[in-house]
């Protein structure tokens, strides 16, 4: 039994590490996206004008209402209906973004908040336009304080694109899958070579953004910010 | 010609009136100093001059432009009207060094060697070259501010106007901000709210008297303090004095 299992696992590693890298490729692409966005809606809803502050807001709200599956298959099989055909990968890479800005919008909009007023009243003493006052003073320092939030939504996507086996998107889930059907007596061993798999993902990400953090943190920042 | 003219400016927040028609000139070089009580618009007057609050009405000219135009490009404007906040305001993700020099870098556009160079010849300037590595969080208060002015130098302003530069510091420590300041009278000009009156007495070549929105009196430290023709400031600098003392 145990061996049956464990053969099973290293007959298929490299078709395990395939989908292994379709899942890197799933996360890296989508928390990029994602990242790109939510800085620059968090932005839009703390420095713009209305009507586009309540629109963030809007999506913001919807997004982070619902589950990720039901955004998948209204991505996938809901747009297909409508003629709109995309590929699993990208359906499930639009999925992950429109979630995971909706939450990173949050984490962003909460270190500009956190950002004292006098930083921008100085820079704007000092003659620098709004936009060079946003690039040198507050996004700096936002990408800083925004760390250990950010640092936890990554690690949620990572998870969250298992979820895209649902859509039929060949990742380490379905690869997982496929073997665990060709030969069901390995399925508990092969289930759990893949969450060690995710687990050692997810511990290395969060040992690396934690080196970035204290790498980057600016000694004694903690003081400022209660000043 | 005048280097800073205020011309009967007016601000109100809601149906607050804060300032109510404030006139009075500020030449080149020349140290004035605003007292007054604490709510009578001193703030809101430096805010009103740098155009960061613009005021309701009025006017202020700075070297012949009038900056209260709407059609005038405030950026150039405010690279020439430096600004020293009573909470620093200093970059928290910036060096010493580094807070002194980005308006050289980003809005004068100067290269980054010159700039730093230059940076740190004001950091020489407060007494500070040897902090010019630390971040903000790791010098006291009077560092901070004495870095604060150190970065208002740097962009050679017209004017600095200084908002209760001292009154976030212990006494100790304001004495070193006061040292440095003192050193800058007679170079550029100054516009300066402070509590502190000996400072105002000794380095002040007028002293503004303010209270509620307006001016009650102004005129050259002597007068001010020996003689002053309103009653009103008799009351507050008489009351100061027995607070701190004649000197």
């Amino acid at each position: 039994m145990i061996l049956l299992g464990i053969n099973s696992i290293i007959n298929n590693i490299p078709f395990l590490l395939e989908g292994l890298g379709v899942t890197i490729a799933l996360t890296v692409v989508s928390v990029t996206l994602a990242t790109v966005f939510g800085i620059l809606l968090a932005m839009g809803r703390c420095y713009t004008r209305q009507p586009l502050p309540f629109l963030i807001y809007i999506y913001e709200k919807v997004f982070r209402g619902l589950p990720l599956l039901i955004i998948f298959f209204l991505v996938y099989f809901g747009l297909s209906q409508q003629g709109i055909h995309i590929k699993a990968f990208y359906a499930a890479v639009t999925g992950l973004v429109l979630h995971s800005t909706a939450y990173q919008i949050q984490i962003f909009r909460s270190a500009i908040l956190a950002i004292p007023e006098g930083q921008q009243t100085a820079a704007m003493s000092l003659g620098m336009s709004k936009p060079k006052t946003i690039f040198y003073i507050i996004l700096p320092q936002v990408l800083r304080l925004s760390i250990p939030g950010w640092s936890n939504e990554f690690t949620i996507l990572l998870k969250d694109t298992s979820i895209a086996f649902s859509i039929g998107v060949v990742e380490l889930m379905a690869r997982g899958d496929a073997i665990n059907s060709m030969n069901p007596s390995g399925i508990l061993h092969v289930l759990l070579f893949i969450a060690l798999l995710y687990f050692i993902l997810v511990f290395s990400i969060n040992k690396g953004l934690n080196y970035l953090e204290k790498r980057y943190r600016l000694s004694g920042y903690e003081v400022t910010a209660v000043q | 010609m005048h280097m800073l003219e205020v011309v009967d400016i007016y601000k109100s927040y809601g149906s607050c009136e804060v300032l109510k028609g404030l006139s009075f000139t500020v030449d080149k070089d020349e140290t004035k100093v605003i007292i007054g009580t604490s709510g009578t618009g001193k703030s809101t007057l430096l805010k009103c001059i740098n155009q960061l609050d613009p005021p309701d009405k009025g006017e202020v000219w700075l070297e012949g432009e009038d900056i209260t135009n709407p059609s005038i490009d405030l950026n150039r404007i405010r690279q020439k009207i430096g600004f020293v906040f009573q909470d620093f305001n200093l970059f928290n993700h910036l060096t010493a060094l580094q807070n002194v020099s980005i308006g050289l870098e980003k809005v004068k556009k100067i290269e980054k060697e010159n700039a730093r160079e230059k940076a740190l010849e004001e950091l020489r300037r407060v007494g500070l070259e040897k902090q010019s590595c630390q971040y903000p969080a790791q010098l006291s208060g009077g560092q901070k501010q004495r870095v604060g002015i150190a970065r208002a130098l740097a962009m050679d302003p017209a004017i600095i106007l200084f908002d209760e530069p001292t009154s976030a510091l212990d006494p100790e420590l304001i004495g070193d901000v006061l040292d440095v300041m003192k050193n800058l009278a007679g170079k550029v000009a100054m516009l300066i709210v402070t509590h502190e009156m000996g400072f105002a007495r000794n380095v002040a070549d007028e002293i503004i008297f303010m209270e509620g929105g307006t001016i009650i009196e102004s005129g050259p430290p002597e007068q001010m303090f020996n003689n002053p023709k309103k009653e009103r400031t008799r009351q507050f600098l008489g009351r100061i004095s027995t607070l701190y003392g004649k000197e």
